[in-house]
């Protein structure tokens, strides 16, 4: 809304990570307006159900378009959008609930397209909008109001799993920084295929994280969350798993290939060699 | 003695040429100026299984595949225990020799099909022996049968006139046969060639091409029976700069695809059949809801769950109707016949686009395989509509009136919030009652600019009325026609746009004592909605799989008027 809209009465909790994630993907919008002078009205944003969805109603300044679909589906969604007109930029807006658990299945195909759209996946390790019940990235053990007596399954490590299923672009983020966040997201923008950039963004309400991301000198916590060194080859996947497998979230643009072709490329190869008839044509051929 | 039709089994195993020696002899005869129909149906495998198609020719226009059979094609002993009930009095029986031998039959003929065809040279020109067999049966001249194998061969090959020539010996082959068994059963009237052009197609291609010239850019499928052929003729024949098409990874993924895609200014389809149709209910509420303009092509088979994939059957028509949860019904377009596929097509993309939202294309599997001759329709005179785009500035309201306003497209001005939450005019999500209830009514207001579709009507004075729907149509006719010559009164009203149904047709419908709805489901799914808009009517229902037969038709019929006229029916 690019007004203050009395009708719309929802609101993020204080603290809530979505906040900064909100700022940052305005400032990308903004940031490339102004690099390349893509129009506001060129992007999209296309958001899942949840409290991360609601950032489509929520971004102010130039309004982008929008759409505010149903639970889990954001990516064909987008994948609708970006194929039916190439030169829109097409963002995904959505939480963990919704992108890694009813959505997982649509995160594979995508990345084996190599769908140019850039996912920001808020993950704050629970369901925030239905009051605090578990996600595919809660803790195991963790207690909620529907694993009373904790949650028995493995944590699912996105991060790992983007790689495995061949995203060609995968980044970590923490919501709270909002300036590297915003470069983050421009660069995935950019990138020439299917990007996600995974964001710690946590629920202040019912899973506040941020101390433990952040660690705590008087409290003797170690910080979950930890930079990825400059020296790290994002071209290496090999590289990228490693980092992965020393614990904890990394910090950063974890892989990038830049060399697949991304969807339209696919599409447009198969038109060049298509014979395309008209149907004038087509209908002459079952002619008596 | 002459004959106005000729109807013919082919029955045996898949693979046996039981599929295309149907749409041959439907071909041959359209070409030389019959019209015709074929119906097929087989099991759910890829190879083998017992397997049966029908071709009716005749001198007039064919509405239904025939009841009674003059020649029953047997491929294989089976073939012929199945079917033979199936006969004519007067009807023959042509069987493959190599097979099996029938003894104790008089008017059997067993023929070596594939030994003649090779004898040829040709070990494909099994079909013709068996269609020149059956030209002679019914006194069909040679040359006609001549002139449609050269037009069919000739195709540019420097060994066409081989295989011109080796098609033609393996007719006079099968002809031979029926010869020197001394068999006829009468003369097929010879044809009136039709003055105006025709095509011969079966009801999935017709849709494909109506829908690529009501303008479809964007095609998304997953491929399910009855409705893989779409998917198939789109991936081959859709690809264009500036157009999409592609085998998705489910249902899901295509109707969400196509929300995008219709949100984005494209003119997006899909076609399933019932399974998928079911995992579409959430994606079709979200276009309802955000008003996208988008279309589903529901090819329907035998159901609930996988049901009978490779069967016909009229069961989906409350599910697409009113598809998910909430308020909310679907425009719906039926199409009775092979040449409605294509009009059927053309409009959905047209209703779509007209009033922003989903429309439903419901087809069944007995269309999709019917192979039907139909005039060739002239696209310069078939009107393509296109959605009215918004011009506006950025404070444009895409949701703020009661009738449909134009459509912000991405890209252009006035940006807004497609949303599945109830929502204001630029798409931000409220919980206000009022809101509420402005955008119910302004969903449902809009609906009435379809009300404009066409309907048939006949002998309007009649207190009762026959009312068939989709696939229905032809057989119903064909029994009403019977029924009218031997003196029933009987009105008959017809449309194949169920939702909205024309407003006048309801109201005929009102003042009709008693509509009976002829409909391959258990419900009575069509009736059922028709007493919710006033209409007394009342199923004649049937759930095998396969379509009516005109006898039972009328039987049928004259069975539920007598038992109304004695006061036993109740509605």
């Amino acid at each position: 809304m690019s007004v203050n809209n009395p009708e719309y009465d929802f609101k993020w909790c204080p603290g809530c990570g979505d906040f900064g994630v909100r700022r940052a993907l305005e400032s990308a919008i903004q940031k490339r307006h102004a690099a390349t002078g893509i129009a506001v009205a060129n992007n999209v944003v296309v958001a899942g159900i949840g409290c991360s969805g609601n950032m489509v109603h929520l971004l102010e300044g130039d309004q982008p378009f929008g759409i505010h679909g149903v639970h889990g589906r954001t990516l064909p969604i987008a994948m609708g959008v970006k194929m039916a007109n190439p030169e829109l930029n097409v963002v995904v807006v959505a939480g963990d609930g919704d992108f890694l658990s009813i959505g997982f299945e649509h995160i594979g195909p995508q990345a084996g397209r190599n769908l140019n759209v850039c996912a920001v996946v808020m993950d704050n390790g629970v369901y925030g909008l239905t009051k605090g019940q578990s996600s595919p990235t809660s803790e195991t053990g963790m207690i909620t109001s529907s694993t009373p007596y904790g949650k028995i399954e493995e944590k699912t490590n996105p991060l790992s799993l983007y790689l495995t299923l061949g995203v060609s672009y995968v980044a970590s983020a923490m919501s709270s920084k909002v300036k590297s966040l915003a470069n983050t997201i421009v660069e995935a923008m950019e990138h020439p295929g299917f990007s996600i950039v995974h964001v710690q963004s946590p629920c202040t309400t019912y899973n506040d994280t941020y101390e433990l991301l952040k660690g705590s000198v008087k409290k003797g916590i170690e910080p979950l969350a930890w930079p990825i060194p400059e020296g790290h080859d994002s071209a290496d996947i090999k590289a990228a798993t490693e980092l992965l497998n020393r614990g904890g979230i990394p910090l950063g643009v974890l892989y990038k290939d830049t060399t697949r072709p991304d969807f339209q490329s696919r599409i447009d190869a198969v038109t060049k060699i298509s014979d395309s008839k008209s149907t004038e044509e087509l209908l002459a051929s079952f002619a008596i | 003695m002459d004959k106005n039709d000729l109807i013919v089994r082919f029955a045996g195993e898949g693979g046996q040429g039981v599929v295309t020696s149907a749409e041959g002899l439907a071909q041959a005869a359209t070409q030389t100026g019959y019209h015709a129909q074929t119906f097929a149906t087989f099991p759910s495998q890829i190879l083998g299984g017992p397997t049966w198609t029908q071709t009716r020719i005749s001198i007039n226009p064919v509405l239904s595949s025939g009841d009674e059979l003059d020649v029953l094609v047997c491929f294989n002993e089976q073939a012929y225990s199945n079917h033979s009930g199936s006969l004519a009095d007067q009807g023959v029986i042509v069987y493959n020799s190599a097979e099996f031998e029938l003894s104790g039959h008089d008017d059997a003929i067993g023929i070596d099909f594939d030994a003649l065809a090779k004898s040829t040279g040709n070990t494909r020109a099994a079909n013709m022996v068996v269609i020149g067999a059956l030209a002679e049966l019914v006194t069909m001249k040679q040359d006609i049968l001549d002139e449609f194998v050269t037009k069919k061969f000739t195709r540019g090959r420097p060994n066409d006139e081989e295989i011109i020539k080796s098609n033609i010996k393996a007719m006079n082959l099968g002809r031979n046969e029926v010869k020197d068994r001394g068999i006829s059963i009468g003369q097929l009237k010879p044809p009136q060639k039709p003055d105006y052009d025709q095509v011969l197609m079966n009801g999935n291609v017709a849709i494909c091409l109506g829908a690529m010239h009501a303008g479809v850019d964007f095609y998304a499928g997953y491929p399910i029976s009855p409705a893989t052929s779409i998917l198939v003729w789109m991936e081959k024949n859709l690809p264009a700069p500036n157009k999409f098409v592609h085998q998705v990874s489910s249902e899901i993924e295509a109707i969400t695809a196509l929300v995008g895609a219709g949100f984005a200014g494209k003119k997006a389809m899909t076609a399933t059949a019932g399974p998928g149709f079911s995992l579409m209910s959430e994606g079709l509420g979200l276009a309802w809801m955000a008003e996208i303009p988008l279309v589903v092509v529901d090819v329907q088979r035998g159901g609930p769950a996988t049901g009978l994939p490779t069967k016909t059957e009229q069961s989906d028509l409350i599910s697409t109707m009113f598809p998910a949860h909430g308020d909310i019904r679907l425009p719906v377009i039926a199409p009775g016949s092979v040449e409605e596929c294509f009009h059927a097509a053309v409009t959905a993309v047209n209703w779509a686009e007209r009033y922003q939202g989903p429309v439903i294309l419901l087809s069944e599997m007995a269309l999709s395989e019917r192979n039907q001759n139909m005039p060739k329709p002239d696209l310069s005179k078939v009107p393509v509509e296109n959605r009215i785009v918004n011009q506006n500035t950025n404070e444009y309201q895409r949701y703020d009136q009661l009738d449909v306003s134009p459509m912000p497209i991405p890209g252009g001005p006035g940006s807004y919030v497609a949303n599945g939450s109830e929502h204001d005019g630029i798409g931000d999500t409220t919980h206000l009652a009022e809101r509420h209830v402005q955008m119910t009514h302004r969903r449902w207001n809009k609906i009435k600019v379809l009300e404009d579709g066409d309907f048939e009507v006949d002998s309007i004075d009649s207190p009762i009325a026959l009312v068939p729907w989709g696939g229905t149509k032809g057989p119903t006719r064909e029994a009403y026609n019977k029924l009218i010559e031997s003196g029933a009164d009987i009105a008959w009203l017809y449309t194949m746009f169920l939702n909205p149904l024309p407003p006048q047709m309801i109201e005929n419908l009102r003042q009709k004592e008693l509509v009976l709805v002829p409909e391959l489901n258990y419900q009575g799914q069509f009736s059922m909605i028709l007493r919710s808009l006033g209409v007394n009517a009342i199923s004649i229902t049937q759930y095998t799989g396969l379509p009516f037969t005109v006898k039972d038709l009328i039987g049928r019929v004259n069975q539920q008027i007598e038992s109304y006229k004695q006061g036993h029916l109740k509605i």
